[in-house]
């Protein structure tokens, strides 16, 4: 994806900033139902943040999410978008204030790609020339090629047409987006894809984005905030995903998020999160004494060589350290090697994988950055605030 | 209607008025390119005319009214059975016995064949209509509701457009229908290819038969290929190729 950040700075507007969004115990009652679909519902979604609603099906996730737009009407209490109540806007004018992603996306088989993204602009009477650029700079934007513009739907893929779709939900720059379940019909692999591309767009676009979904880990990996859903249309908790993994409220949350919360939560956080043990590094060409005194003095079995630049070129047990020089040849190479950018649980994998011996941690440019073992791995897993 | 009067051979200085071509005198070939040469603009020419005209009437009037009754029914759907009953009812009924039935009111009238061919041509079209509106996919309508559309620009600009080849299948083949009923117009009113078909019927003499007929299936053919190229004309998308 290109990561010029032009919805934001350029255009012939201004574009609007993300909007704060409130539900104030928000109920919807369907006429004639013994229950309500939604009962009392209540949470804040600060402007700027993916808020996931997930829940099993028929807990009314979807119904929540449609409330905002008044694709269906509330009962009880209110919704404030920026401030302001959504029952006091005429439906389609508060509509195309809000961008709108659906799981079958809708895309209008009639008109071309082009066409489908700007159908709010022109809703909206915009110019044919600043339309026209804002489409194609939208395209860019969600990394598709300039000439899919004039081709129509049904000659595209699954996958670019789901970019298409979030393209044409941000055409007119909403402060709020919408999406029910918009990564569901698509294959695993371009799921992932398509999940990092759009973390990557939100980082750039910042709007206030309410995600639905059934899957707890897309939950986990997209939301800033999760509110898990019950049956009912009630709230069991609304916290954000390290909060969730590390604290469920109730059984029902801690069921919902699954046995394996604790590494789940490994997945939230990073190696260049937390502290990384320095460990006994030998350089190549050092004297063997120093190297088996400065062991013994931290009490290790095995030390690190690096290389003259730094680089880590592999493991050398102390029992190897014998009078000569430390040489590459005698270190053992290594297994694997960390990153900054490498999640808890791929660490975890990797040493356990490596009979629970250290991981070595590289910078971006190779460098030696520390090692990472199993005590530290398990002490970033404690609740937050202990 | 006019009859073929064959002329007196002997003589000449009766002018020809191009109704007695040799091929007529003959009378042995079953079908005579001279006879149509001879009475092409008077005879030929404007029966295919008023051919086309009736068919025209008849098609646009029987769209706007299915158009209308379609449009109610897609808004609300119980007016679909009782429309459809009705329309069928019309269906059904012989194409003769309609002309009878109309005659005490409207007499033997150009309104008498219109209300005939228009009321045949109800029940394909408003059916085609309908389901054209409704195949329209559930999430097109929903994506294009919550982008802000209304309820008319969502008629206008999404489901109308998608029901395009639906409503095309419709039309052409009520425009085929019409084109071959508008024939038996001739038992009403004096024009259409229904008076020279019905002219050749009562002679020996084929060829006015023959050219007539012709005529109307041609002209059939005709209008449905100029409905298909319009049809892919303005629904491109319905052809684009899929990958």
């Amino acid at each position: 994806m290109n990561s010029e950040n032009t919805a934001q700075t350029e255009g012939p507007k201004a574009y609007p900033s993300a909007a704060p969004l409130e539900f104030r115990h928000v109920g919807k009652r369907y006429p004639g139902a013994d229950r309500a679909a939604i009962e009392d519902l209540s949470f804040e979604v600060p402007a700027g943040e993916i808020c996931v609603l997930v829940g099993p099906s028929g807990c009314g996730k979807t119904t929540a999410m449609r409330l905002v737009n008044r694709m269906i009407d509330l009962t009880s209490g209110e919704i404030l978008l920026d401030g302001r109540s959504v029952t006091d806007r005429k439906p389609a004018e508060l509509r195309r204030e809000i961008g709108y992603v659906i799981q079958q996306i809708g895309l209008f088989p009639h008109q071309t790609i082009a066409q489908n993204i700007a159908t709010v602009p022109k809703l909206l009477g915009w110019e044919k020339r600043r339309t026209e650029a804002r489409v194609s700079e939208l395209l860019e934007l969600v990394g598709l090629d300039g000439g899919l513009g004039r081709r129509y739907p049904s000659q595209l893929s699954g996958g670019q047409r789901q970019r298409v779709g979030v393209a044409r939900a941000l055409a007119a720059d909403p402060p709020l987006m919408l999406m029910d379940e918009p990564f569901g019909a698509i294959d695993p692999i371009n799921r992932e894809r398509l999940q990092d591309e759009f973390l990557r767009l939100q980082s750039e676009i910042r709007k206030t984005i309410v995600f639905v979904t059934h899957d707890i880990d897309e939950a986990i990996k997209m939301g800033d905030r999760i509110a898990i859903m019950r049956e009912g249309g009630r709230l069991a908790q609304y916290a954000t995903p390290d909060e969730l993994l590390a604290a469920p409220a109730d059984e029902f949350v801690a069921k919902f998020v699954g046995a394996d919360r604790g590494l789940k939560r490994l997945t939230l956080s990073h190696l260049g999160d937390i502290e990384l043990a320095d460990g006994v590094v030998v350089r190549v060409g050092d004297a063997a004494a120093e190297a088996r005194r400065r062991a013994a003095d931290m009490s290790v079995e095995e030390v690190v060589v690096i290389d003259g630049g730094e680089k880590p070129v592999g493991r050398l047990p102390v029992a190897r350290l014998n009078g000569q020089p430390v040489s590459a040849d005698d270190a053992d190479p290594l297994a694997a090697i960390g990153g900054r950018s490498t999640s808890l649980r791929d660490a975890l994998s990797l040493v356990v994988a490596d009979r629970n011996r250290p991981l070595v941690v590289v910078e971006d440019d190779g460098r030696l950055a520390g090692l990472v073992s199993l005590e530290l791995i398990s002490d970033a897993l404690r609740p937050p605030g202990q | 209607m006019s009859l073929a009067l064959p002329l007196a051979q002997a003589e000449p200085v009766i002018p020809d008025f191009g109704r007695g071509s040799s091929c007529e005198r003959n009378d042995d070939a079953l079908f005579c390119w001279s006879w149509v040469k001879d009475n092409w603009s008077d005879t030929l020419q404007p029966a295919l005319l008023q051919h086309i005209a009736l068919t025209l009437i008849a098609i646009s009037i029987g769209t706007a009214i299915a158009f209308a009754l379609a449009l109610a029914a897609h808004r609300r759907g119980w007016l679909t059975t009782p429309v459809v009953i009705v329309t069928g009812f019309l269906y059904t009924i012989p194409s003769l016995a309609l002309f009878q039935l109309l005659v005490p009111f409207t007499g033997l009238t150009r309104t008498t064949a219109e209300i005939a061919l228009v009321s045949y041509t109800l029940l394909i079209l408003f059916r085609n209509m309908l389901a054209g509106l409704a195949g329209v996919p559930a999430e097109v309508r929903d994506a294009a509701r919550g982008m802000g559309m209304t309820e008319s620009q969502l008629l206008w600009k999404v489901e109308l457009p998608l029901a395009l080849p639906a409503i095309f299948a419709g039309l052409r083949i009520a425009t085929v229908t019409v084109i071959s009923l508008a024939t038996i117009a001739v038992f009403v009113v004096d024009e259409g290819l229904g008076d020279p078909i019905y002219n050749g019927l009562q002679q020996t003499f084929s060829t006015e038969l023959i050219a007539a007929g012709g005529l109307c299936v041609l002209l059939a053919l005709c209008s449905d290929a100029l409905l298909v190229l319009i049809q892919r004309a303005i629904s491109p998308w319905a052809r684009a190729v899929r990958r």
